[in-house]
Parts: structure tokens; C-alpha cells; sequence
């Protein structure tokens, strides 16, 4: 069994946004970056199935030098190797490409990734990369099990879920609680920088976007308390200035 | 650690009359990858197994609960940080286990247990076990698999330690000791497995210590205690009745209890500074992030004045905290590394080093509990009304604070061995202080000189400002050891005035150099919210100083002596002044927009 799992490198939920150089670029100066939370889960549970299997797993990020970090924390949890792609992942066509590359070269039975990354949000790399790899693609998976060669899985639907089966290889895109998140282990941290850490250059530069312009969503406005008894005020005030009813 | 260049190494209690240079300290900015990842692990384990069960962990309703978070702890290898990779530990150096300890800091009654179990249980069994001692037991301490405690304590002996009254006698076979006693506070005594015991054998002057298993019987205990804070914290009383106990478990030897026991709490004092460095930041950032939420006069309370002040105040004495924790960790780690290179086994290298810097341990003891308690006061005081709820985070920060300064030796305590070590060492030659003390004698006497006042270097004017507070410190305790001799240490009011300047000289020192040393590397833009930090440190730590300098020589001098010190008291506590005000709304500034401690 060889699974991949495809990590990103993204803001802490908590960092406070700002853009420069004419709101075109995030300001990453003060900004603590971590495993996105969708691929802490994939990789947990490809941790798990690596452990059950006895196969190998494999990590792989499109990023600068600077992620390497984020990498090695995936190494500690017990991933065997790693492979960044040394390019800015801004465009999730030009990530999916650079996946797609490496998984031809590889024959991975599974690739696994978060849902969606928390900075762009785009969720539509793993599509993408079953798409030019020519095998099934589904997200989002809450619940993956292997029987031989059968993936046994629930995803989440639209106003429910839906069990699914599936044969190998796949890609699929993870979110909770498809397995509980892991801390590395002293060992696993003290090991990871022996392991493999491999830097490609990109397999092609070709991007189908560009970003014009960022920007921050509208402050949040105050709320307007309306005591209980005063029906007609909430009523005036959801048509006129709201305008919903 | 390759941060650190053309390091001398230096004595503990040495920084009182030695000029240090800031590439000669460790900061924690110092700390590899490898090591933060460790820290955020800890911090992980706390957001995951122990922030959502606080309260089920202080209800001890569940007995089992603690044991099995030691246990999950345990398996992350995070007991076995500084167990010797021999015995399957991790061997890691000592400020990585320091950092660990701050790590999980923040985790109420679970840091207790964990520190109780990492320091007293175990190593007292790693400095002064047989190889079969250790080959058995450290490695079962290390992974979590067995838990320890640590029987010091009894009803008539706290402070007083080598007065305890446990017997142990040795049977006619001459195979079993057979003990006796009763012993209380003993954390982790409900689920340990391992009882580090002090007792008495015959009429010895001296407590002789023994590794205890629970499955050697004659080992009952009362119900958990119940406690201020550290609620969750399995605290009892244990009794030893007819507890037999082979030879083979006296831990070194007879009568070498008590010094076993004084050189374990001086390494559990440092550590203790880590863990408290921890909560005071877990106690800040509820505060921060409350004065962020609540709103009066339709704004956030974080937009007052006074508010600000108690954020920035916090911060500053939590930066100081570290940095003179870290410092103090490398340089008990370079003495480790002195003495193993001297010939020395690595057991009594390491007992060596922290004998040399028990100083440098037992003032960090007290600032570090006393900034927690100062922090988590000011915590409770920014909630205001909602602050004295039971339902709010900081009820529990308070309540778990106030013990820090009573267990592994009170401050008072370690404010009186801290001062009565620097007196041994300087009578006994060890600690050149009296040339320097006679030096300043002489200075006091001569016209003040002007030289170095125009230098531009960075903190030149500062680091004149530390030498001269060395100064003071030198003059009122030349004065005092001249004028009581011997009987100095039963001068305990003066002996707690003593403590405190040598306590604020070497944290505002650490606090500077280490921002000299970050300045160093990055630049004064990077750092200049830290630069106003060390500053504003140092400005008080002139203030406190000058105040318990002239507290204690107006409690022992008098006429033309009296006179002369206060006029050098005033000549040695001389600073510029400095807008302490706008430099605190810059450092709350960078703390409220982190929403947390982000130094």
C-alpha cells in the first residue's frame, strides 16, 4: 500500500490578515503558519492505515522553503518521506499539475488531502488531480476503511451522507472525523530530520489564474438589541434596513 | 546552542561581580526546531486531553483520571525528555526538559503531577541510583508505564526536612529495612506505583532515602486532601506500617537523604520558574482576550489606560521570568558539560551543576511564583466582577497559583538560602565577593567618575546602570556580614532585603541581554517592543532595589556609616529618565493585537 497525502501550508486561524504591495500580496511577516486542519486529519488517518497495512506514506507539499517546517511535523507523526515542490501554490490548477506529476511517477494507491485548504478555500485540487490521473475522486470524506483493495467510506451530502465503495486507487479530499487529530511523539520529532525530505522544481509553470486585487470582508456591524415586548420595532427594522422580510 | 560564542564559563552566584555579554547567554529564541516542535506538542496534548476535562480533572470524582493523562503523556515521551538514552529516555539536555516544563505550564493540576513525577519521583533514582536501580526503574518512569511520588514531608517536619521522624530498621537477616512513618502533601501519591521515601535509620542525624514499590505493601493513604487550588492535583497523606523494603532499595547511602533531598528541590526550583512562566501566560491571555470582549462605555475595556498598564506589566515580568530562565538552564547545562569533561560520571557532573548554580534556582523560585501570583492577580482584577465568578477561566489560574510559593520551599526560605549560599561561598572563598565589596568600600569614599558616560553602544548607559545596582548589592551586604558576622543569616529581614536586589539585578541583567542578543541578530526595529521591555524592567528594578537597599541599612547602620551608604545608594541607583507610561502601551499594544503573550 502507497498513499500519499498532499499537505498545505496556511495561516493559523487565529493570524490577523493583511495584504501589501497594492493589496496583491498576504502579508506574511508576523503570520504563524500551520498544517492546514482538513490535512492534519488526512494525515492522521493515513498514519493509521499505514500502520494497519504496513505500507508507506509519503507527504508531499507545493511550497517555498519556509514550509519545510510543517513538513517535518508530518515526518514525526510517522509519514516515511517527503517531497516539496519548491513553488508558490497560488493557483489550484498549477498545484493539482505538480500532484499529478509526481503521483504518475509514483502509482499511489491512495491520495489523500484535506477538503480544502483554509486560505483560498478553493476545494477543488483533489478533483483536479483524479481528473489527470484518470481515477475517481470523491470529498468529503468523514470515514475511510480499506478491505483488500476496496475503500469503504462516508461522505457528507447535502442534507445527509452517503456510504460509498470504492477500488483503489483514489483520491479523496478528508475532513473530521475521518480520524482523531495526532501530537508528534518526542521520538517521532527527534527522527524526522533524518528522514527524506526530497525538493523538486516544478513539473510546469502553467497557471490559469492570477490574483488582481485582495480584500478584507466588511467589519462586522453592531447588533441592535430589541426588547421582547416590541415586536413592531424588530418587524419595521428586518424590512427597511435589512430588507429580508 | 552554536548561538553561543566565546563562552567563559561562568560560576553560579558569579554573576553578582562578573560582567556578561550577551552572546555568552541563551535565549530561548535560541531553541531549535526540534525543540519548539516538542513545546507545541505540549501544547497540543493540553488543548486536547486536559483544557476540555479541567473540571472533571479538579473534581477527582473519576480516582483513575490523572493516572491515565500520565499515562497518554507518557507515551508521547514526554516523561522521558531527560532520562538518559541508556535507560530509553530521550537524554536530552536540561533547558529542553526546562522548556517542557514551561510547555505544560499552563496545565493547572496535570503540570503538578507531571512535574512531581518528572522531577522529584525520578530523579532522584537517576543522580543517585545503583546502574541496577536505574536499569529497573527509569525506564518505566521514562514511558509513563510506572508513576512516582516523593515522601519528604510529615505533619511536625515542612521547612525543617531533616527533622522528619520516619524510622527505618534494618531486620535480623540484614535483608529488609522495615519503615515506619507518616508523610503528607505527597502529590501523585493516589496512582504512584514508586515512593521515593526519606526516614531515619537508629538514631542517625541524617535522613536516609529508599525507593519504595507500591507492591512491597504496608502502604495505606488517607483520601485525597483538600486544597485551595491544584484541586485535581492527588495529594495524600501516606502511611508506611511495617512497609519491608529490600536492602537492595536504599537509594545512595545511609544518611545521604537529606543532601538527596536539598539537591533534588534545587533542580525542581528552576523548573518550577518554567512551569509557572507557562501558567502566568495561560493566565494572561484569558485576561487579554476578556478585556477584548468586554465592553463598558461602548468600548472594549482594553481600550482603557488602566487596563493596558496591567497587560503590559504582566508581559514584562513574564519576558523577564524567561529570560533569566533560560540563561540560568545553559549554564547549568555548560556545567554539566565541565565537569563530565573533567572526569566526573554523568550522574555527578549533573548533580555538581546544579549544586553550582542552587543561587541562580532558588531566586528563580521565588520570581517566577511571584510574577505567576502578581499575573494572575491582575487577571482576576481585569474581569473584573466576572473575575470572582467560579465560572471564570482565571478562578481556577488564581486558586492554582498561590501554592507555588509555598511548595518546593517557600520563598522565604529560598530567599535565605539563596543569600546564606552567596555569604558560604564568598567566607569560603569560593565566590570572589570580597575584593569586589571592598573595592566598592573604597569607591563610596572617592569622587564619581564620569568615564564611559558618552558611549553610543547599545545599552551602554543600561549596562552601567546594572553594574552600579551590583554595586549597592555588594555595599549593603559587605555592611551587614561586617557588621553581624556569622549571625548575618538569624537577620532574616535583612537577609529577604539581601534576596530581593540580587533577584531583580540578575533578572533585569537577563531581560537586557537578552535583548541585546535579539537586537544582534535582527535589528532594533524587529525588537523594539522587547527593547522597551528590558527598559521598563530595568527602571523598576532600580526602584525596588534602591528601597530594600535602604531598608536594610537603616536597619543596622547608623551616623556617619549610615550616611555614607545612603549617598552611595544614591550615587549606584542613579538611571536617566524614561516614559515608562508610552513604552507599556507599546507592549500592550503588540500583546492585544496577538490576542496573547507573543514574546
Amino acid at each position: 500500500m502507497k498513499i500519499l497525502v498532499c499537505i498545505t501550508n496556511v495561516p493559523d486561524t487565529t493570524s490577523k490578515i493583511e495584504f501589501i504591495e497594492g493589496n496583491t500580496k498576504l502579508n506574511t511577516a508576523s503570520i504563524q503558519f500551520i498544517t492546514g486542519p482538513y490535512d492534519d486529519y488526512a494525515v492522521s488517518r493515513a498514519i493509521e492505515l499505514k500502520e494497519q497495512t504496513g505500507g508507506t506514506l509519503t507527504v508531499l507539499n507545493v511550497g517555498t522553503a519556509e514550509t519545510e517546517p510543517t513538513m517535518r511535523k508530518a515526518l514525526a507523526l510517522g509519514a516515511d518521506d517527503a517531497i516539496r515542490i519548491n513553488a508558490e501554490p497560488t493557483d489550484a490548477y498549477f498545484v493539482a499539475q505538480q500532484i499529478a506529476h509526481i503521483a504518475k511517477q509514483n502509482n499511489y494507491d491512495l491520495i489523500l488531502m484535506g477538503r480544502e485548504s483554509i486560505d483560498f478555500n478553493g476545494g477543488q485540487v483533489h478533483g483536479m488531480v483524479g481528473q489527470m490521473l484518470n481515477i475517481p475522486s470523491l470529498s468529503p470524506v468523514m470515514k475511510l476503511d480499506l478491505e483488500g483493495n476496496t475503500a469503504k467510506m462516508l461522505r457528507e451530502i447535502e442534507g445527509g451522507k452517503e456510504y460509498l465503495e470504492a477500488q483503489l486507487p483514489l483520491v479523496l479530499g478528508c475532513q473530521e472525523p475521518i480520524a482523531e487529530w495526532k501530537i508528534p511523539n518526542m521520538r517521532g520529532i527527534m527522527s524526522a530530520r533524518s528522514k527524506p525530505l526530497l525538493v523538486v522544481e516544478p513539473a510546469s509553470p502553467e497557471m490559469l489564474t492570477a490574483v488582481s486585487v485582495f480584500s478584507l470582508p466588511p467589519a462586522k456591524t453592531g447588533v441592535k438589541m430589541i426588547a421582547a415586548e416590541d415586536a413592531a420595532s424588530l418587524i419595521a427594522l428586518l424590512q427597511n434596513e435589512a430588507k429580508v422580510l | 546552542m552554536e548561538a553561543i560564542q566565546n563562552k567563559e564559563l561562568i560560576k553560579g552566584g558569579e554573576f553578582l561581580i562578573k560582567e556578561i555579554e550577551a552572546n555568552e547567554i541563551f535565549i530561548q529564541e535560541d531553541f531549535s526546531e526540534e525543540q519548539l516542535m516538542m513545546a507545541q506538542s505540549c501544547k497540543d496534548f493540553i488543548a486536547k486531553e486536559i483544557t476540555p476535562r479541567l473540571n472533571e480533572i479538579d473534581s477527582q470524582k473519576d480516582g483513575k483520571l490523572m493516572g491515565e493523562l500520565m499515562t497518554k503523556v507518557g507515551q508521547l515521551g514526554l516523561l522521558s525528555v531527560g532520562v538518559p538514552e541508556e535507560f530509553e529516555g530521550l537524554g536530552m539536555n536540561f533547558n529542553s526538559s526546562m522548556l517542557v516544563a514551561e510547555a505544560l505550564g499552563g496545565a493547572h493540576s496535570f503540570a503538578v503531577a507531571f512535574s512531581a513525577h518528572t522531577g522529584i519521583g525520578t530523579l532522584p533514582i537517576q543522580y543517585y541510583g545503583t546502574q541496577e536501580q536505574k536499569a529497573k526503574y527509569l525506564p518505566k518512569l521514562g514511558s509513563g508505564e510506572w508513576k512516582a511520588c516523593y515522601c519528604l514531608t510529615e505533619p511536625d517536619s515542612g521547612s525543617d526536612a531533616n527533622s522528619a521522624k520516619s524510622k527505618a530498621v534494618l531486620t535480623e537477616d540484614g535483608k529488609h529495612y522495615i519503615i515506619n512513618g507518616q508523610k503528607m502533601w505527597i502529590t501523585n501519591g493516589g496512582f504512584a506505583d514508586v515512593f521515593i521515601v526519606f526516614a531515619k535509620i537508629g538514631d542517625d542525624k541524617n535522613l536516609t532515602a529508599f525507593i519504595i514499590d507500591k507492591e512491597m505493601g504496608g502502604i495505606t493513604m488517607n483520601e485525597p486532601e483538600h486544597k485551595m487550588g491544584i484541586k485535581g492535583s492527588d495529594t495524600r497523606q501516606v502511611f508506611f506500617n511495617d512497609c519491608k523494603v529490600p536492602v537492595e532499595n536504599m537509594l545512595s547511602e545511609r544518611g545521604n537523604g537529606f543532601k538527596i533531598a536539598v539537591n533534588i528541590l534545587n533542580i525542581g526550583r528552576i523548573k518550577l520558574s518554567a512551569s509557572v512562566s507557562g501558567g502566568s501566560k495561560t493566565a494572561l491571555n484569558h485576561a487579554v482576550n476578556y478585556a477584548k470582549e468586554r465592553k463598558q462605555f461602548n468600548v472594549s475595556i482594553n481600550t482603557f489606560g488602566a487596563i493596558r498598564h496591567k497587560i503590559a506589566q504582566s508581559a514584562i515580568r513574564i519576558f523577564a521570568t524567561d529570560s533569566a530562565n533560560y540563561r540560568c538552564g545553559q549554564n547549568i547545562d555548560d556545567a554539566f558539560e565541565a565537569f563530565q569533561a573533567a572526569g566526573m560520571d554523568v550522574a555527578q557532573a549533573k548533580l555538581k551543576g546544579f549544586e553550582q548554580f542552587a543561587i541562580e534556582c532558588a531566586l528563580m523560585k521565588v520570581h517566577g511564583s511571584e510574577t505567576l501570583d502578581f499575573v494572575t492577580d491582575e487577571a482576576v482584577q481585569i474581569y473584573g466582577g466576572m473575575g470572582f465568578s467560579a465560572d471564570a477561566p482565571v478562578d481556577r489560574c488564581y486558586r492554582d497559583s498561590r501554592i507555588n510559593r509555598i511548595f518546593e520551599g517557600t520563598n522565604e526560605i529560598n530567599r535565605m538560602l539563596a543569600v546564606g549560599t552567596i555569604i558560604k561561598r564568598a567566607m569560603k572563598g569560593e565566590l570572589d565577593i570580597m575584593a569586589s565589596a571592598l573595592a566598592v568600600g573604597k569607591e563610596i569614599l572617592s569622587v564619581p567618575s564620569f568615564e564611559n558616560d558618552f558611549s553610543t553602544d547599545l545599552f551602554a548607559a543600561e549596562k552601567k546602570v546594572i553594574k552600579n545596582l551590583k554595586k549597592t548589592i555588594l555595599m549593603v551586604a559587605g555592611a551587614a556580614v561586617q557588621k553581624f558576622t556569622t549571625k548575618i543569616s538569624e537577620e532574616q529581614e535583612i537577609m529577604m532585603n539581601l534576596a530581593d536586589m540580587i533577584i531583580e539585578v540578575y533578572v533585569a541583567e537577563s531581560t537586557l541581554l537578552r535583548v541585546e542578543k535579539l537586537i544582534g541578530i535582527k535589528g532594533e526595529l524587529a525588537y523594539s517592543v522587547q527593547k522597551d521591555i528590558a527598559l521598563v524592567y530595568l527602571q523598576e528594578a532600580v526602584t525596588n532595589i534602591e528601597n530594600a537597599g535602604k531598608d536594610a541599612i537603616t536597619s543596622f547602620a547608623t551616623g556617619d556609616e549610615l550616611n555614607g551608604m545612603l549617598m552611595g545608594l544614591k550615587r549606584f541607583t542613579k538611571i536617566a529618565p524614561f516614559n515608562k507610561k508610552d513604552a507599556r502601551e507599546r507592549i500592550a499594544a503588540a500583546v492585544i493585537e496577538k490576542n496573547e503573550y507573543c514574546f
